[in-house]
Order: structure tokens, then sequence, then C-alpha cells
């Protein structure tokens, strides 16, 4: 159990923005451990929406990265990107694509200072216009994100 | 109408408080009315410049100002930020949920590194979650 409840801060530093932050009672080396280890990642990266399936991770400069997740409403989405720069354990910068609307590419630049053993995670996503920021924060992997899924589904049963 | 064109790059909350001066005369704010002179002390710009951005600031309802005598005093107003803060609020507590979960991961990676006394390279496996 972890003994700290933080809540993850968010702000919109521009229009195509979004910075993330949220501090950790740990070292940064175990937060990137955790950030970046896939078995580890499966663990988290679903949050309270559904159980991880799927990661995929090939940390290096131009290795991708895809994870899929069943959402507690049994859809699957799926998100995957490149990595750009990799400086352990205190810069990433990834793409990131949600496959349910892949022409949205984000940059994602995640940074780990620590201080007295612990860390602050900072995760500033850019995205190419503020009509995809928005739909970022809107989708919040809650109800924009079902709508979205269900769109999606009648495209594809449309195709068949 | 040109003019409608140009202003609407900052006529929302949202571009309003894009602007990291502008944030921080809303910061200031948050601590109660101040006049133009101590916004301009406090932030060291030019009065010129504050006073441009407490323009945009006013034209997005984000203060309110009241002239006395020969000062004029803003104030702030929370209703358009709040609207940004209930709009942000899913996504956060979606962010949260999964930073939560990973709090977990990283005490079970700090309970591991001391019992290996700092030899962290072997990761436990069979760590079931939930």
């Amino acid at each position: 159990m972890a003994t700290t409840t933080n809540s993850a801060k968010v702000t919109l530093p521009a229009d195509t923005q979004i910075l993330i932050t949220r501090e950790f009672d740990a070292p940064r080396h175990l937060v990137w451990k955790a950030y970046t280890t896939p078995d580890l990642i499966a663990r988290w990266w679903g949050g309270e929406h559904g159980k991880v399936t799927s990661v995929e991770v090939d940390l290096r400069v131009g290795g991708t990265w895809r994870y899929v997740l069943t959402a507690n409403e049994g859809f699957e989405v799926a998100f995957h990107g490149e990595y750009r720069e990799i400086s352990e354990p205190e810069r990433l910068v990834n793409t990131e694509i949600y496959e349910g609307a892949p022409e949205g590419v984000g940059v994602v630049t995640t940074t780990l200072t620590e201080s007295d053993g612990r860390t602050t995670l900072t995760q500033l996503c850019e995205y190419g216009s503020r009509e995809v920021r928005d739909a970022v924060i809107d989708s919040g992997m809650e109800s924009g994100m079902q709508e979205s899924m269900d769109a999606l589904e009648q495209v594809a049963v449309s195709l068949r | 109408m040109a003019a409608m064109a140009r202003a609407a790059t900052t006529t929302d909350a949202f571009n309003a408080v894009a602007e990291p001066r502008r944030r921080e005369i809303l910061d200031l704010l948050a601590g109660g009315e101040r006049s133009v002179t101590e916004l301009v002390e406090s932030l060291g710009l030019s009065q010129p410049l504050v006073s441009k951005h407490l323009r945009v600031l006013r034209e997005v309802g984000l203060v309110r100002v009241r002239d006395e005598g020969r000062q004029r005093f803003y104030r702030l107003d929370g209703k358009p930020l709040r609207s940004i803060a209930t709009w942000l609020a899913p996504f956060e507590r979606a962010m949260s949920g999964r930073f939560d979960l990973m709090d977990d991961v990283i005490a079970e990676l700090k309970a591991q590194e001391e019992d290996n006394d700092g030899d962290d390279d072997q990761l436990g496996e069979g760590h079931a979650p939930g």
C-alpha cells in the first residue's frame, strides 16, 4: 500500500499542451523503472478504467511502444508511439497516438526530478492543434472515450 | 471585422491563462485585491505591460476592476477558472487513478531494493496486482 495520497495536477500551459505533475515517495530510478518496465506498466497504466492486456516496449531511440487496455465496459483501447529521446533516469520523449483517432499525434516529454528521496514526475503533452489537445482532455478515458469507441465500432461494423 | 478575428486568440479564459505572466497576476490576485501599482511592484514588469495583461484578463472576465481616487484596483473572479477546473476534473481523475496504482508498484520496488541492500537488478516476479 502506498503511504502517500498525492493527486495528479493537470494544467494547460499553452493552447496545444497539457502538463501533468505527480510526486512519488521514491527515488527516481525506481519511478523510471515502474514507468518503463512492461510488466510493471501493465499494473498501473489502466488506472481504474480496465485491465491492461498488452504492453510492448522497445526502449531505444526510434523504438516503438504499444499499450492495449480492455476497459471495464468491455471495449479495447490502444495507444502506440515511438521513442525520440531517452536519458535514464531523468527524461523520456515519445510520441503518443490513440489508435481510435490516429491523426492526432501527441509528443510527450516525461521528466523525473529527485529531491530528498522524492521524485516529481512531469509529463508535458504537446499536440498539433488545440482541437486535438481538447479532445484528449474530453476523452479523459471516461465517457468521451466510450462514445468515440462506440462510433469507431459502428464504422468498423459498416466496413465488414 | 478584422479586430474580432485578431482578438479571438485571447477572448476566452483558456487562452488568457495560457500566458505565464497572466497566471502570475491571477496568483497574486488570489491573495486578495491589488492595485495596479502593487501588481507592477510584485511582478517586476513595466506598467504598460501589466496593464496590457490586465486588459486581457478583464476582457475574459477573470478580473474585476474598481477605481478609488487615482488608484485602480483589480480582484479575481474565479468563475471562468472554475469552468476550466470542471472540464479538467475527469481527465485529472483518470491520471490520478493511474498514478495511484504506480505508487503501489513503486512501494514494492522500494521494499525489494531495501531487502537487497541497494542491489536493484532483480525484480521480483509473482506480485499479482491487487
